[in-house]
């Protein structure tokens, strides 16, 4: 059985905001499902009770004052941006 | 000879006795460039204007100060994850191919403090996602040794640069082997350090619970004296460990006598070419003969290291890689007229295949109904593959082994096939879910090809590291050995 369909292939492509051909969504098909079929020999593990490491420094909520510091005036900050006016980034339409 | 393959103690003499100007150095790295890089391909955008101004400005200051840093005048190049101020940093992907970063990484930070001049940008596996330079959106790295091989990846063109000898040394960074693995197959010497030595502050995210920035060189002391320099905390990368940077030079006692090695059977075992476990069993007898003793260990959980690597990796990169919209810069698609089309055509045009694939990857494992089977199952396996090494340095100083199952691959000869590409990370892996440091360190050839030693430690201890790197380099001269171009 398939561990993962085309249909599946289309909803993460538009999760991750990917457009996919027809033909982009066959090759996904495939090699996903051989990415995670060969992850699947995780199972023969017996991971039960066994915490899950997100991170392997013993460090935690690392935080500072709350003050004002220099940052980059607004024409710097847009410099790289592909498109902009009156200082602001610009995008095409949100809505229809 | 280029001069820029004399170690960093000969150069730093020939500077401060005037035999040698920073601008002839310089000099010398953008000479070798135009002689070798059109075969290597290692660089990606040249910094020559401000170098050389950087140059002269640096003799300048000579004449009046007349004790400079180590890597004072010092050619370095710097892979294109790394932001410099001013200078295209890409990723090698299309997709950032305009991109000219407002502020310096700290390790560049640090690097300007030490004094050394950044020749240019190398090229990497797009997002350092790759082994071999082949995912590259701009050019294919090759191996100086032989032109028909990759370099690795995804550091291959920090690897290559130092190998070819066009600059003194190179940084590169490693999620899952992207220094190392370069390092063995282009001889020189890579160094993954501990999470959290180096600040990660401007280098552009891909695994943000396994990415460390380290250096390449030629030797192990030209190695140390770097990492001394971009070692440290910084309060730009709360992931940055507060934890004293020593000096690593003292380290270089060239006694091993007592040094405890654990050899696991899984890094000799199965799929490694015969030719790299005998180079590497040759290494351990060289160490014994210094009065190191090793023995067979197990690191049981080894094997599944390659499988919860790709889920974790993949699932940090499908969230990191989400900034990348065409919004505050990039390249954007021109063609759509709506937001989220205008998102999924400038990825879709601008991400390459391996990236895609990882992005994709990574979604469906946090997607919702996956997220247990897939991405928390993986954090437990890490868990599994952490307490292997932490079981290990009970009883001994270091782990060695081979750093990559075989040398470099021909160009295109692993492409058709990601998980065949993957399972080439299968030694280096493991080190980065644990979080410890290791070193690549050149140990022979095979048909022509080098070999890389990987040597581990425990979490913090890369002074070890570079101990018995350095003794094992002092009694052998395969980091003497240069490629032909």
């Amino acid at each position: 059985m398939a561990r993962i369909t085309k249909e599946q292939v289309k909803h993460v492509a538009h999760l991750a905001r990917l457009s996919v051909t027809e033909e982009d969504v066959d090759t996904f098909t495939e090699q996903l499902d051989a990415i995670i079929g060969f992850a699947e020999q995780l199972n023969e593990l017996d991971t039960d009770g066994v915490e899950p490491t997100t991170h392997v420094l013993d460090i935690k909520n690392v935080l500072r004052e709350d003050e004002e510091r220099p940052s980059f005036d607004q024409e710097t900050a847009l410099k790289n941006a592909p498109d902009q006016e009156d200082g602001q980034v610009k995008v095409p339409s949100v809505l229809e | 000879m280029s001069i820029l393959e004399e170690s960093f103690s000969s150069l730093h003499k020939k500077l401060h006795d005037r035999e040698l100007k920073v601008s002839e150095l310089v000099d010398a790295s953008y000479t070798r460039i135009q002689e070798v890089d059109d075969k290597v391909q290692a660089f990606l955008t040249l910094n020559e204007e401000a170098a050389k101004a950087h140059a002269k400005k640096l003799d300048e200051a000579l004449e009046q100060e007349d004790t400079r840093g180590m890597l004072f005048g010092l050619p370095a190049g710097i892979k294109d994850n790394i932001v410099t101020r001013g200078l295209t940093t890409t990723c090698a992907s299309q997709l950032l191919s305009n991109f000219e970063p407002l502020h310096d990484a700290t390790v560049i930070d640090k690097l300007q403090h030490a004094e050394s001049i950044t020749i240019g940008k190398l090229n990497m596996d797009e997002f350092a996602m790759g082994s071999s330079n082949e995912n590259s959106s701009f050019q294919t790295t090759k191996n100086p040794w032989s032109l028909d091989h990759v370099p690795g990846g995804s550091s291959g063109g920090s690897a290559a640069a130092v190998a070819a000898g066009e600059v003194a040394f190179a940084l590169g960074s490693d999620t899952g082997g992207s220094i190392r693995q370069p390092a063995s197959y282009c001889g020189v010497v890579g160094l993954k350090p501990t999470y959290g030595r180096v600040s990660r502050f401007g280098l552009v995210a891909f695994a943000s619970s396994l990415d460390q920035i380290g250096p390449l060189t030629r030797t192990v002391e030209d190695n140390a004296l770097v990492l001394g320099e971009i070692a440290g905390h910084s309060e730009l990368d709360s992931t940055s460990a507060n934890v004293e940077v020593p000096d690593y030079l003292a380290s270089l006692t060239g006694d091993v006598k007592g040094l405890r090695i654990a050899v696991p059977k899984e890094y000799l075992g199965e799929g490694v070419a015969e030719d790299v476990k005998s180079r590497v069993l040759d290494a351990l007898k060289v160490l014994e003969d210094q009065g190191a003793v090793w023995e067979e260990v197990s690191l049981p959980h080894s094997q599944y290291a390659v499988a919860a690597y790709y889920l974790l990796a993949s699932s940090e990169a499908s969230a990191n890689l989400a900034r990348f919209d065409g919004v505050r810069y990039g390249v954007r698609a021109e063609s759509a007229t709506n937001l989220i089309d205008m998102y999924k055509e400038t990825r879709s045009q601008g991400f390459g295949d391996e990236v895609k694939r990882r992005i994709m990857l990574g979604t469906f494992a946090l997607s919702s109904g996956y997220y247990d089977a897939y991405y928390k199952k993986a954090q437990k396996v890490r868990t599994l593959i952490k307490q292997d090494f932490d079981k290990i340095w009970e009883n001994y100083d270091v782990v060695i082994g081979p750093t990559a199952p075989t040398t470099a691959f021909k160009v295109g000869e692993k492409l058709d096939d990601p998980l065949t590409m993957y399972a080439n990370d299968i030694l280096t892996i493991p080190v980065n879910l644990a979080g410890v440091p290791a070193i690549s360190v050149p140990c022979g050839f095979s048909g022509g090809l080098p070999v890389g030693l990987q040597i581990i430690a425990k979490p913090f201890a890369e002074g070890t590291i570079y101990r018995t790197a350095h003794a094992y380099e002092q009694a052998t001269d395969h980091h003497k050995e240069k490629p032909e171009l």
